[in-house]
């Protein structure tokens, strides 16, 4: 059931980007908002709010600007599957102090660390290019030279992919036993650990995988927006990726492409109609959400189906 | 070098590390008695800040006294702490009891979302300052060198009074003792006859009034722009982490330390200025992972 519900999410944005071409880049942006908000909903499992999870797509992000632009002939392909190994090592490397704070501390200092990077971005200009960010060159796509037109709609495609491969990935770690024992640092840690589990490195793993899909955002968000700024990592963005995480609920990997889905949605419509209160609407939205499903949406389909 | 800048980073950061503190303080006071960690608080911040400059740019022109200017930063600061921090406690905290923090941190956030942008409806994109207030004090002269008389005297004087009616509050009145019971057991106080409500209520207003003070007095030093609370709150979260959650005192030191050391690295190197207040709270942590000040707690299995 659920695959059947992913596989036409994903044809629908398909066929929107083929026959209506303008749709492309938004779906691919919201898309990476859904993929970034799955990496935010791994550690949301273990009960842990991450408010500095950007820091994760702006390194994989800036990676792919450096390499674009220190090696112009490098493939799309190459620059994501680089940014993402990246912000891997990072959280690899992040992870060994990170992963021993619970609750707020692990947020505030997730946030800390985040506002390093942001800070450090927007100062040292003559590496990052500052505020202003760096552009990257469109890349060449499996050796191909496209006009804008087949690169967008192709990105669109291997976003579609990637999301529905992370998706089903996070899906099979929840089930399995370190996404088990993940969840169960939210309910017991010390039961956990009395059952022989390393909390510790339960929680290493989480946050590598988290940061991992949060990286494949970052790297597809800088191919198809073609600039790369220090907003990525901006702590408002991490917060966004958390109220996506929330809106759809952390019960099941689909949670954050309906987070999304409903996101842009809100995002798009109040920019349309009411263009200077959309961060109104969205925190109205996030409000009215939690009363009224505060284990998201997630948690309401699974009332009524088998997920 | 060193030696002569050091004086002037020392006024800046300790008049910044006040209002730091002052903010902090409400943020830290809010999650002790009531655990919710409150983002709203920096457009509580940012509201104090533009409704005292344009309370401010309304006042000034019709009197020559420096005075009253000064006096209205308080007003304003005790109005808008008291309207904004008592609709949110009763629209919002008051049904989010029990509520998983996380979820109650979102609740202040998308509240933070909403005020950001009615600030921007009531005051527009440009920015305010109420610099008249600055002014109008005039200047002290120390060792040769020239204070503003409101960054030497006033802020840091606010900031104390404000810390120590605070201490006292909780510690030697009836309604405050109240306050420290229901931040040590909230069910236990209650079924001692605590009413936790209006206490909750009382708590917020308190500190949303503090907030609210912070901003009031960054206005006549700092432009205000949209954004401001944002920045805020962060740097008072790092505060509050530094120095562990609940701990005012702790708050207050952790505030003149960052204050102080961020504002010399204004003077030094300032590339880093922004990234100070958080290499500061990642070393405090990497150290004390509960934050300084924090006691042990017993462990609830």
């Amino acid at each position: 059931m659920i695959y059947l519900i992913s596989f036409i999410g994903a044809a629908l944005a398909l066929l929107s980007g083929y026959f209506i071409p303008w749709t492309t880049t938004p779906i691919i942006i919201g898309t990476t908002y859904a993929i970034a908000a799955l990496g935010v909903s791994v550690m949301l499992r273990a009960g842990q709010v991450s408010f500095g999870h950007a820091m994760y797509a702006c390194i994989s992000a800036y990676t792919v600007a450096f390499l674009a632009r220190a090696y112009p002939g490098m493939d799309a392909l190459t620059l994501i599957a680089a940014g993402v190994l990246v912000s891997v090592l990072a959280s690899a490397v992040i992870g060994v102090f990170m992963v021993r704070y619970r609750g707020i501390f692990f947020g505030m200092l997730n946030l800390a660390l985040s506002m390093v990077l942001f800070a450090l971005l927007g100062k040292l200009y003559h590496i990052t290019g500052g505020t202003d960010g760096l552009r990257i060159e469109r890349p060449t796509f499996l050796g191909m030279e496209l006009s804008r037109g087949p690169y967008e709609f192709l990105l669109l495609i291997l976003t579609i992919a990637i999301a529905l491969v992370l998706a089903w990935w996070v899906q099979r770690y929840f089930r399995s036993g370190n996404g088990a024992a993940l969840a169960a640092i939210k309910t017991n840690e010390t039961r956990l650990e009395y059952l022989g589990f390393s909390a510790y490195a339960v929680m290493w793993r989480g946050y590598l995988l988290s940061a991992t899909v949060v990286g494949f955002s970052g790297s597809l968000l800088a191919l198809i927006q073609g600039l790369v700024t220090p907003e990525l990592g901006l702590w408002l963005r991490s917060g966004e990726y958390v109220f996506i995480a929330i809106l759809g609920g952390a019960g099941h990997a689909i949670g954050a492409f309906l987070g999304a889905l409903v996101f842009e949605a809100v995002k798009l419509t109040s920019s349309a109609y009411f263009p200077g209160l959309w961060q109104f609407i969205l925190g109205f939205t996030l409000i009215i959400v939690i009363f009224l499903f505060p284990t998201g949406f997630v948690g309401q389909l699974s009332k009524r189906m088998k997920l | 070098m060193f030696l002569n800048i050091l004086p002037l980073a020392l006024v800046d950061g300790i008049a910044y590390a006040c209002l730091l503190f002052l903010v902090s303080m409400g943020l830290t006071l809010i999650f002790g008695v009531m655990g919710i960690l409150n983002v709203a608080h920096g457009a509580f911040y940012a509201f104090g800040g533009y409704a005292a400059a344009s309370f401010i740019m309304m006042v000034a022109p019709a009197t020559e006294s420096s005075w009253i200017p000064l006096v209205s930063l308080f007003l304003v600061a005790i109005v808008v702490g008291t309207i904004l921090g008592g609709l949110m406690e009763i629209i919002l905290i008051r049904r989010a009891q029990g509520y998983d923090p996380i979820l109650k941190l979102l609740l202040t956030f998308g509240a933070l979302l909403m005020l950001e942008d009615i600030q921007r409806m009531i005051w527009g994109a440009q920015p305010y300052s109420a610099s008249e207030v600055v002014n109008r004090l005039g200047n002290i002269e120390l060792g040769g060198i020239t204070y503003t008389t409101y960054q030497l005297v006033v802020v840091p004087l606010t900031a104390l009074v404000a810390y120590i009616g605070l201490e006292y509050f909780l510690r030697h009145t009836n309604l405050g003792k109240q306050m420290v019971a229901i931040t040590h057991h909230r069910e236990v106080a209650t079924s001692l006859g605590i009413n936790a409500g209006k206490i909750g209520l009382i708590t917020f207003i308190i500190g949303a009034i503090l907030g609210v003070l912070g901003g009031a007095l960054a206005s006549p030093t700092t432009s205000l722009v949209p954004g401001a609370g944002a920045d805020m709150i962060v740097l008072s979260f790092a505060v509050v982490a530094t120095a562990g959650l609940g701990q005012i005192t702790g708050a207050l030191v952790a505030a003149l330390m960052i204050g102080i050391i961020r504002s010399i690295a204004v003077y030094m190197a300032p590339e880093f200025e922004v990234a100070v207040p958080y290499i500061i709270m990642g070393l405090v942590l990497l150290v004390r992972p509960h934050g300084l000040f924090t006691v042990a707690q017993a462990r609830t299995i």
